[in-house]
């Protein structure tokens, strides 16, 4: 399911690969995913089509995530902090106010944001061990803070808007679970596109400098601080439109188990390790792979997390770089086969386990991050 | 008045298991340089160890002894075949993710093996008699049991790392490895030890945290593990004195917050507390209470 | 006999290799001195020596058996104690705990009397005995860095840099002291300084390196006597 422009940055690590090579196989890959993801929702049932749309809106909220610690190296364990307000903003939107659910979005984006420099600000002045924390921190309160301003019925910090209430723009066009995918499609689509924008931009190679090598990227002229700041409120940005869309599909807005935002957080990070951190259609892949997995084993209680914390673990052994990163080396290694001498490793720019100290995030790298 | 004072030494009763967990977190990353977020759930799992030493007819202190030991084992394994080969001062990322991935694969399994579905939830036996150690003075025997504990462990622990050789060696590589290597200390051996000694610490605390309340189930840690990050935090994330005193200092406030918050109708908000220290801590100390002033190397 | 041997050694971090096909001798009870310019790979010799490189190419030889492969531990457990760039004492320890850290693979009885007497040989430290060994000054860290050294009863003393930050007058106390420990023990030592006077005059070899390749060696009269290897390489 990826727009037309996105596979470009598809190119493996050594040099240009099939897709830019072969520009018109990039046009019928495009398309062949276009076709396959407009065609998917008719032909399921709404159950289903719940599940694609879940896994569309967890992928926005990794990509957020990933922009955030991937690219710009910052971790966060509490980004379910941000789509948690995303949600209840959304939810609190439709059900007091009685808006269109599709207009609460841009607040949601606003809000989010915002936070994420109210975040982003302190954020710079400690250390990375910290910043974990109060990551951790804001996952945990949030629940407890909704549970003082928000009562739903039954007293707890939960919303349901009923289907009466989340009225959208355009009521009658498709089947409820359908245009909620097609909602989600879309979003994902234009956030994934911003991003893959982004991290090409002079932006996002100064995110990437910033990850790798701080006071260097300082020396040639990057601010550092806005540059951070900037990707905190981005990446919670993104996890706010998830928390929104979550809303729109599932009807809920939930913070009355307390560590439900921070095991979102948890699953966000998945997500992206096991897509790929540092690349752009990761955070897809782990959000397909992650949502899988939980409903292949939904019935055993603790089994979907089990599996999920060994994979995390294997993933770290085996696919350092994920998904993506395996089959990046592996076409690699097949090219490398084939052309006659040693291949030469050009510096991979947005990984996460980069090598070191050369200023390959900025306008001095070879090529494209992705 | 009164009152308070008995919510001030039930604070130190919870303040001591957060105090432990605490102390582990600030072992492993002075020694190894790692947060390791799974401390919680390397503690459940041992605790549900030390409960199935009791259900198989071991008494309560060989169960917890036991399982102190089997812990240690498994904590020093742990940090060699999934920590050590992970490190990678370029990638600080990848320990934080194997940590995360521990996190929920010990949970699951604690909840896999020892948990029938369907059973009730599971009881440790109490290690102290219940009840206050007089009419008149509303503290109870556990607290002081608890207390008793966490003086022996800092008792133990202080002999161990100032006394003996091995405890110089583990103050060595905390404080400089390459140099450790140099004078032919083996660091891998020491941070095994390292990982171990956390892990016995985080099986004693996890027990204790069982006795209290009735019967306990597989989420009991993971309150605990916040109180603990803001514990160590708060002491400064360096010194083990730091993480004792920070645990015994949420402890009480948690204890404290929980009885005045209800007072002022603010359920539910002693979770908030914690975070506030450290956010009050960070921002007047930076490196917390006892912490040193670190250089980041550039 | 020759208890330190590098052959053809070749090895630096990373993918970049910063010395090249190296050899060097030190012959037992000698004092061998490396000396060339900043970046030269003097520090990285000594490194290579210690397995703590990346990779290393070549074969170092150690009293006649082959390290090249082996930890940095067992190499400082084989007798070779590394006294390193910026001293690398354990900050927030004592002296006295950095003195023992030194004995600390030591298995026989004699620390205690080593202890004593490296207080006699560095009174300075006796004084701050229970100090924090971060909180004294750069010299005092020298001279606990190489009484740390000494504890470990080594049998090759490799010490890098040295002078670094040192006074000019602590230093040549220091440059005294270092030779008169190897004329009274025998004690052989691999030194690497930028301070190239200094270095020679309690030296017996030298060699001079040059962008990872050994330039010039001699003993270390000829050296020091040769102007034009004085006045291009050794800077006096």
């Amino acid at each position: 399911m990826t727009a037309q422009g996105e596979s470009s940055v598809e190119a493996p690590v050594e040099g240009p690969g099939l897709m830019t090579r072969v520009p018109w196989l990039r046009v019928v890959v495009g398309l062949v995913f276009a076709v396959v993801a407009i065609t998917l929702p008719f032909n399921n049932t709404p159950d289903v089509n719940q599940t694609f749309s879940q896994v569309l809106y967890l992928a926005i909220a990794a990509m957020g995530l990933n922009l955030l610690t991937g690219f710009n190296g910052q971790v966060s364990v509490g980004h379910g902090a941000f789509y948690g307000v995303g949600a209840f903003t959304s939810a609190l939107l439709v059900v007091n106010h009685g808006w269109y659910l599709e207009a609460t979005i841009p607040v949601s984006i606003v809000i989010t944001a915002v936070l994420g420099i109210v975040v982003g600000f302190p954020a710079l002045r400690v250390k990375g061990l910290y910043l974990a924390l109060i990551t951790l921190g804001l996952a945990v309160l949030f629940p407890r803070v909704t549970a003082k301003f928000v009562e739903g019925p039954g007293g707890v910090a939960l919303l349901q808007p009923t289907r009466a209430q989340v009225q959208s723009l355009f009521p009658d066009i498709l089947e409820n679970d359908q245009y909620q995918y097609f909602v989600c499609l879309v979003a994902m689509v234009l956030l994934f596109w911003v991003a893959s924008n982004l991290m090409r931009s002079r932006m996002g190679r100064a995110m990437i400098a910033v990850r790798d090598q701080e006071v260097a990227a300082s020396t040639v002229g990057i601010d550092v601080a806005r540059v951070k700041v900037a990707s905190f409120a981005l990446s919670a940005a993104y996890a706010g439109v998830a928390g929104s869309l979550s809303v729109l599909v599932t009807r809920v807005a939930d913070a009355s188990n307390p560590l439900i935002y921070f095991q979102l957080s948890i699953e966000f990070l998945i997500a992206m390790v096991i897509g790929g951190a540092a690349t752009i259609t990761g955070p897809f892949l782990g959000a397909a792979l992650l949502v899988a997995i939980r409903k292949r084993f939904e019935d055993t209680e603790a089994l979907a997390p089990a599996l999920l914390g060994f994979a995390l673990i294997a993933v770290v052994f085996v696919l350092p770089d994920g998904i993506v990163g395996a089959y990046r080396r592996l076409v690699a290694r097949l090219r490398s086969r084939r052309s006659s001498g040693p291949s030469d490793p050009r510096p991979e720019v947005a990984r996460s386990n980069s090598t070191g100290p050369d200023l390959a995030g900025t306008e001095l790298a070879g090529p494209e991050p992705t | 008045m009164e009152l308070f004072f008995n919510q001030f030494f039930n604070g130190i009763g919870s303040g001591v298991v957060y105090a432990s967990v605490a102390l582990a977190l600030v072992i492993i990353y002075r020694t190894t340089g790692v947060l390791n977020f799974a401390q919680g759930e390397m503690a459940l799992f041992s605790t549900f160890i030390t409960w199935w030493f009791t259900d198989q007819g071991l008494g309560i202190v060989p169960a917890i002894l036991l399982s102190i030991l089997v812990s240690m084992v498994g904590g020093a394994v742990i940090e060699r075949l999934l920590i050590r080969p992970v490190e990678s001062d370029k990638s600080p990322l990848n320990v934080v993710i194997v940590t995360l991935g521990l996190f929920l694969a010990f949970n699951a399994l604690a909840q896999l093996i020892f948990i029938k579905p369907g059973a009730e939830a599971l009881q440790m036996p109490n290690l102290f008699p219940s009840g206050n150690i007089s009419s008149s003075i509303g503290i109870r025997k556990s607290t002081i049991g608890y207390a008793a504990i966490l003086v022996v462990e800092c008792v133990l622990l202080w002999l161990l790392l100032q006394k003996t050789k091995v405890g110089l060696k583990l103050r060595a590589v905390a404080s400089n490895p390459e140099s450790s290597k140099l004078v032919g200390i083996n660091t891998g051996v020491m941070l095994m030890t390292g990982w171990g000694l956390a892990a016995g610490i985080g099986a004693l605390a996890g027990s204790l945290a069982a006795m209290r309340g009735t019967g306990f189930d597989t989420s009991l840690m993971q309150q605990v593990l916040v109180y603990a990050f803001a514990a160590a935090a708060l002491g400064g994330f360096d010194s083990p004195l730091g993480a004792v005193v920070g645990g015994l200092i949420v402890g009480v406030a948690e204890s404290l917050t929980v009885q005045y918050g209800h007072y002022i109708g603010l359920d539910g908000i002693e979770l908030v507390v914690p975070f506030v220290l450290i956010l009050v801590v960070l921002l007047v100390k930076p490196n917390g209470l006892f912490g040193r002033n670190i250089v980041e190397r550039v | 006999m020759s208890l330190l041997e590098l052959r053809g050694v070749s090895g630096g971090y990373g993918q970049v290799n910063v010395l090249h096909s190296l050899d060097l001798e030190a012959q037992e009870g000698e004092v061998a001195v490396i000396l060339g310019a900043n970046g030269a790979g003097k520090t990285t010799t000594l490194r290579a020596i210690c397995g703590m490189l990346d990779k290393v190419d070549g074969e170092v030889f150690f009293d006649g058996s082959e390290i090249t492969k082996m930890s940095t531990q067992a190499i400082a457990r084989a007798g070779i104690a590394h006294v390193p760039q910026g001293r690398g004492t354990f900050g927030d320890l004592s002296v006295d705990e950095n003195l023992r850290l030194g004995a600390i693979s030591r298995s026989d009885g004699g620390v205690g009397a080593d202890l004593d007497r490296s207080y006699e040989m560095f009174p300075r430290l006796g004084e701050r005995r229970f100090q924090a060994a971060g909180s004294m000054s750069g010299g005092e860290q020298q001279m606990l860095a190489i009484a740390r050294a000494l504890m470990s009863r080594p049998r090759l003393l490799l010490l890098d840099e040295p002078s670094l930050g040192l006074a000019p007058l602590i230093t040549r106390d220091l440059f005294q002291q270092l030779g008169r420990i190897n004329a009274e023990e025998g004690l052989t030592m691999v030194v690497v300084e930028q301070n190239a006077s200094l270095a020679l005059d309690i030296a017996h070899h030298g060699f001079v390196l040059e962008t990872g390749t050994m330039v010039v060696t001699g003993s270390a009269e000829s050296l020091a006597a040769d102007e034009s290897v004085r006045n291009a390489y050794l800077g006096f």
